[in-house]
């Protein structure tokens, strides 16, 4: 599968507006939290489905299409709208978010909606399993890459870095993870509550080739996404400094918006700051 | 018991493009065979459990059908929550293997006991969890248990274990293998306990005690319809395992039974007790610290039996 031409930056970050309001509009009719964790990785999403990843909505099965994992299942409104806007299923589908007896739960389960990877919500999985399918693509003879997004906080599990240790051992080239490094964990600073920094140093350290980032810097994401494998032998670690809550002036590095959900009068604000009225 | 797997799966893996073989960093020659033939289907995945068994599970999304190796109780309760939710969660065809069922490695210490994973795996949605009574039923259950396409617990004993069979056995998961039939009491063995079991019932025919023996290698799901006519035919239903009588073979009958119209049988459960060993001691010892070799359970079932008999008196 072709990596497709990448679009106008104007056009990625309208994108991004347009799902930020979806998740404060999710996160608002169902009453669900971790807003703050989905807004601070909209763009690196964007990046991967709208021009970093060879992916076609129409074929979600593809054996040859690059693979993207959301390992920070909490953040899954954010996955759930960006696979609606680009197409993988109808945006209406979104209004059900977490209703009962719905397809999208607060956390993805598995096969809930065309382009979904692997079900995800307890932190440390991803990446393993993204490793195994980078195995897997390598026995196979497939070109596919593997993009597992993951959060800092996420780095405290130590099932991460023993797959940190086996996919450098194993030179897996065509395996990258993106790191929403937006500081914060569930109820303390992610440097303080564990020694997380310095984060790039660590994953270099563990044998990856591993780069920082602005993780808004939507076109940036997109170019570097495109060069994996970069000719490096190594796995791809991109550590993106991200903001979270981003987008919406009040939930900006607030972390009561890890578990608070917007009233009705936060939303309009919100939605009014992203400019969609 | 090992041995037969590793010899059993490089000859499957020949016929099957999609067994992939992961392993804990343990193993040391018993898969060169493997590796030999298959040597890009061979992974060792380090001392990382946790990240092994993610790492099936991404295979198994991408076609493949891996198998994860290493010593049972690691295999099985380090790991716990990623075969919880990498494996059984998306119902993928990936084998758990754990080497040295219940005491097979008493000697290494309580680390190495694994006498709480059945307990734990069975608990799992859609997981199948199965204990072959000897290296015949090993070669069995490995080709029953790809050819389920589904999570499966294949619990393995050591090497060098006493065999029961001549040949490979018409195994069928969740059916029980009838290995004798006697009149009076039914034994039902669960993995490696099944040469004792078979010995104990030889000790029990003189003394005019005529033992069915079973092995009855599945413990997920259970043979209900030998449960059931064992219940109603036999005076005293025995399970025995190498595990702790919390949420065994011995537990798994017992909440069968509960739901069931009162039965003709009494059940008798011999496993582990609820405690660790911290002491030094073979399998053997082990065994006879709770009760478990064949003189013992001999004895125990000629005691359940004069108990039932002297309520039936009472009565």
């Amino acid at each position: 599968m072709e990596l497709p031409t990448p679009l106008p930056v104007t056009d990625l970050e309208a994108t991004a507006r347009h799902i930020r309001g979806r998740l404060v509009e999710m996160s608002h009719r169902a009453g669900v939290p971790h807003l703050g964790s989905s807004l601070s990785c909209v763009d690196m999403l964007v990046a991967a489905y709208w021009g970093g990843l060879a992916i076609d909505p129409a074929a979600p099965a593809d054996p040859d299409r690059d693979r993207l994992i959301l390992s920070k299942g909490h953040a899954a409104t954010t996955l759930y709208a960006a696979l609606a806007c680009r197409g993988y299923f109808p945006e209406a589908a979104l209004e059900a978010f977490a209703e009962p007896g719905g397809s999208l739960p607060e956390h993805p389960s598995p096969r809930c909606a065309p382009g979904v990877e692997a079900a995800t919500g307890s932190l440390g999985h991803g990446l393993s399993i993204g490793l195994g399918m980078a195995l897997a693509g390598r026995l196979q003879g497939r070109a596919y890459r593997t993009l597992v997004v993951m959060s800092d906080g996420e780095c405290n599990e130590g099932s991460v870095w023993e797959a940190a240790m086996l996919a450098a051992a194993q030179r897996l080239e065509r395996l990258a993870v993106v790191i929403d490094y937006n500081k914060w964990q569930a109820t303390g600073r992610s440097n303080e509550v564990m020694a997380l920094s310095p984060l790039r140093e660590k994953w270099t350290a563990f044998g990856w080739e591993a780069c920082e980032i602005d993780g808004h810097d939507v076109a940036a994401l997109v170019a570097r996404l495109r060069r994996v494998p970069d000719g490096s032998g190594r796995p791809v670690a991109i550590v993106a400094h991200t903001v979270k809550g981003r987008g919406v002036s009040f939930m900006e590095d607030d972390n009561n918006w890890h578990y608070r959900t917007p009233s009705a009068a936060e939303l309009a604000q919100a939605r009014a700051e992203l400019g969609l009225v | 018991m090992r041995n037969a797997f590793a010899s059993e799966l490089t000859a499957l893996a020949a016929e099957d493009p999609r067994l992939v073989l992961l392993s804990g960093d343990i193993g040391n020659k018993l898969f060169d065979p493997f590796r030999a033939a298959h040597p890009e289907r061979f992974l060792n995945c380090g001392v990382a459990e946790a990240n092994m068994v993610g790492v099936a599970a991404g295979l198994a999304l991408s076609g493949f059908r891996p198998i994860t190796y290493t010593i049972a109780s690691f295999a099985t309760l380090r790991c716990f929550e990623q075969i919880r939710v990498d494996v059984c969660y998306h119902q993928l065809p990936v084998i758990i293997v754990g080497v040295g069922a219940g005491l097979s490695y008493a000697a290494n210490g309580a680390t190495h006991h694994a006498c709480e994973d059945l307990a734990c795996l069975r608990a799992l949605p859609y997981m199948t969890v199965v204990a072959p009574g000897d290296a015949w039923e090993v070669r069995a259950a490995l080709r029953e248990a790809i050819a389920l396409g589904g999570p499966v617990y294949l619990r393995l004993g050591k090497k060098g274990e006493a065999t029961v069979h001549r040949e490979v056995p018409p195994l069928v998961i969740g059916r029980g293998l009838t290995i004798r039939t006697g009149e009076d009491v039914c034994l039902l063995s669960t993995g490696t306990m099944l040469p004792a079991v078979l010995a104990a019932a030889d000790r029990l025919a003189p003394l005019g005690v005529s033992a069915s023996v079973v092995s009855h290698h599945t413990i997920k799901p259970l043979d209900e319809a030998l449960l059931a006519d064992a219940f109603d035919r036999y005076a005293l239903v025995v399970t025995v395992e190498e595990h702790s009588l919390i949420g065994g073979l011995g537990s798994a009958v017992a909440e069968w039974l509960a739901d069931r119209p009162a039965p003709r049988a009494r059940l008798l459960r011999l496993g582990t007790a609820d405690t660790f060993l911290h002491h030094a001691g073979g399998q053997d010892y082990a065994r006879g610290c709770f009760g478990l070799t064949e003189d013992q359970i001999a004895a125990r079932v000629l005691d359940a039996r004069q108990v039932g008999a002297k309520d039936r008196v009472l009565h």
